[in-house]
């Protein structure tokens, strides 16, 4: 991993002619992605945006390996990914994907700590004292030390997201695919979170896809990637400040 | 399996209310089951310990006398009138060989000669009919152990000594170091001291048996040297019927079991047995429902959970265990619950029951139920584990 981080420009993420239909051999079948090209690299910060209905839901549960598609390929890695099986899948997900969801989404039964230990302890088994120290690490860098023996529910929803950005990072992934990480939160907690990303965009060398509605946190990103009825209507990069 | 069990273990916890519902169901029916096995267990244990504590498990007896027909010149046809024969008292042949071949024979415990026939009882006016048993007290102890039941005086025999039931010494008034006449017929008559009473619990023995030594007995029912009944005990009671068949077809002599002679108690204890295991059963299968259920409705509760849990790298089969161990861990912990209510309400009845008999706890049957109980919860988790494992977590992130 740490050997990805350091080339800068190495591709983590490749869409070739990408589709996917539902309801296939149905009268209603309906193809959702038209054959989509995309790549994104180390140091990308993008967001996705796009009405509703275009497919940005779809189109992040295949790149966060949830699903997989129907036509075309999604190299994760340089590997091909549309012909591995759930268990293959299911590691390559671990190792090389952190998700953000809109709801946070912690485990109720589970400390801030052990929240973010998650997808460590589910591949790895009992934490390692190293695990346990970056969980630490990450915690304090969303602000939170001190909240580690907190349950979900004893943190403000920003704390929680916090929680969710610090867990995503816990294996130090090549992607960190966000579905409107800020979609609940008041705008200078989002502030907040986008300076997060950003920072571990920068840090760790970790591509970012954020999908959003906010016109504003878009022009946050360094790059916007307009969906528009399954195809990518435009891809521009911004000029960095 | 850290982990798995880890978050099986928080998420009972985590659904406190349900999981002490379920376990509280659990615990019942594990206790109903652990109690109504000790009882029937208990109840039949002492049923055939009374049954055979007054008698042997396997009665040896000469052979019926039966009328031999000349055989028939070919070509006749004969007819018969038959008049069954009156089987005298009579002695089995070669007893001392035969009880030498018994004594090695496999699977026996013990074995006793004994001579017995019918005789009265007199003193002064009062005439009872009384059964005389001539047994060696060493031998005979290990198939009754009639020392235990002597209420006056010792079990002494021989040497015009005789012990006799509580019931006939009360009908002739006797009590120990009286004397009483016996009779046995065409004059053969002996005075008798009496140097022990006992009570076996059965009225017909306690009214009419009376022990005397083999050689007195011999001699009043004019059999020198003779016994009529081997009795015998085995290991397994319950392959006597298979015991005495072997010892018929070995000796040539009538052999009957305790199996053959209760026939109707024997039914009735396998009726009950098989009651037991019927309620058991049922009992055992609506826990299992109870704990599908409860797993059933935790899986949908926990759907997002899952979801999430699965797109953070949980593969399948780890799913799968987290649901699978929750069923476990229910099992255990409910049965172990159950099983100590299941012996509390054994001591409460020991205790404070009606004390006609007293039940004994196996120590296997705890041990037995508990494991049973969590293959079962294991088991009944199968269906909800697999559900939870197979949800899509596309879908499963979105469920609210």
């Amino acid at each position: 991993m740490s050997d990805l981080a350091q080339s800068g420009s190495a591709e983590v993420l490749r869409l070739a002619g990408l589709r996917k239909s539902y309801n296939i051999g149905l009268p209603t079948e309906l193809e959702v992605l038209h054959g989509l090209e995309l790549t994104l690299a180390r140091r990308d910060f993008a967001s996705l945006v796009g009405p509703s209905g275009s497919g940005k839901s779809t189109l992040l549960n295949l790149l966060g390996l949830l699903d997989s598609p129907t036509a075309g390929d999604l190299y994760l890695l340089g590997q091909a990914t549309r012909l591995l099986d759930d268990e293959r899948r299911t590691a390559l997900r671990a190792q090389a994907i952190g998700f953000v969801f809109q709801f946070h989404h912690l485990i109720p039964a589970f400390t801030a700590l052990e929240n973010v230990m998650m997808p460590m302890l589910v591949t790895h088994g009992r934490p390692s004292a190293e695990t346990i120290t970056r969980a630490r690490g990450l915690l304090e860098e969303v602000g939170l030390a001190g909240f580690e023996g907190r349950k979900p529910q004893e943190l403000s929803g920003g704390q929680q997201q916090r929680v969710a950005i610090a867990r995503a990072l816990i294996t130090r992934p090549a992607l960190l695919l966000a579905d409107e990480p800020t979609g609940n939160l008041d705008t200078k907690t989002a502030a907040g979170v986008f300076e997060l990303f950003r920072r571990f965009n920068r840090e760790y060398g970790c591509a970012v896809l954020v999908v959003t509605h906010d016109p504003r946190l878009s022009a946050v990103c360094d790059r916007t990637i307009t969906l528009v009825d399954g195809s990518i209507v435009s891809d521009e990069l911004h000029s960095r400040t | 399996m850290w982990i798995e069990s880890t978050i099986a273990l928080r998420f009972l916890r985590e659904g406190r209310a349900q999981t002490t519902l379920i376990l509280i169901g659990i615990a019942v029916g594990v206790s109903v089951i652990v109690f109504i096995v000790a009882l029937i267990r208990g109840l039949q244990g002492n049923i055939v310990e009374r049954t055979l504590g007054t008698q042997a498990h396997i009665k040896v007896e000469a052979p019926d006398e039966i009328n031999r027909l000349a055989p028939l010149p070919a070509g006749t046809t004969r007819l018969v009138l038959e008049t069954r024969r009156a089987q005298r008292l009579r002695s089995i042949n070669n007893w001392q060989q035969v009880m030498a071949v018994l004594d090695g024979f496999p699977g026996v415990r013990a074995v006793s000669p004994v001579i017995s026939g019918p005789a009265f009882a007199r003193r002064g006016n009062a005439v009872e009919s009384v059964a005389l048993v001539g047994m060696d007290p060493i031998r005979y102890q290990r198939i009754i152990p009639l020392s235990e039941d002597i209420v006056a005086g010792q079990l002494k025999v021989g040497a015009g000594d005789a012990v006799i039931g509580r019931l006939l010494a009360d009908d002739l008034g006797l009590k120990v170091g009286d004397k009483f006449r016996l009779a046995a017929g065409l004059g053969r008559e002996a005075q008798l001291n009496i140097a022990g009473i006992f009570e076996l619990g059965v009225r017909e023995l306690d009214q009419r048996y009376v022990y005397l030594d083999l050689k007195q007995t011999q001699s009043l029912l004019d059999l020198p040297g003779g016994v009529t009944v081997i009795d015998i005990t085995v290991e397994d009671i319950f392959t006597a019927q298979d015991a005495a068949r072997r010892i018929a077809a070995l000796t040539g002599l009538k052999a009957e079991s305790w199996l053959d002679t209760n026939a109707q108690l024997v039914n009735a204890l396998r009726s009950q047995s098989m009651s037991t295991a019927m309620i058991s059963f049922f009992v055992a299968v609506s826990v299992a429902f109870g704990i599908a259920s409860v797993l059933s409705i935790s899986v949908v509760q926990r759907t997002r959970e899952i979801g999430i849990l699965r797109a953070m790298g949980t593969r399948q089969q780890q799913m799968l265990k987290v649901f699978l161990v929750q069923g476990a861990v229910l099992g255990l912990t409910g049965s172990a619950i159950g099983a100590f209510a299941g012996y509390g309400l054994v001591w409460v009845f020991n205790t404070f029951g009606p004390k006609l008999f007293y039940i004994p706890v196996a120590p296997t049957l705890v041990p037995l139920a508990m494991a049973i109980a969590t293959l079962t919860g294991t088991v009944a988790a199968a269906v909800p584990a697999r559900r939870a494992a197979r949800l899509d977590p596309v879908v499963a992130i979105r469920h609210v």
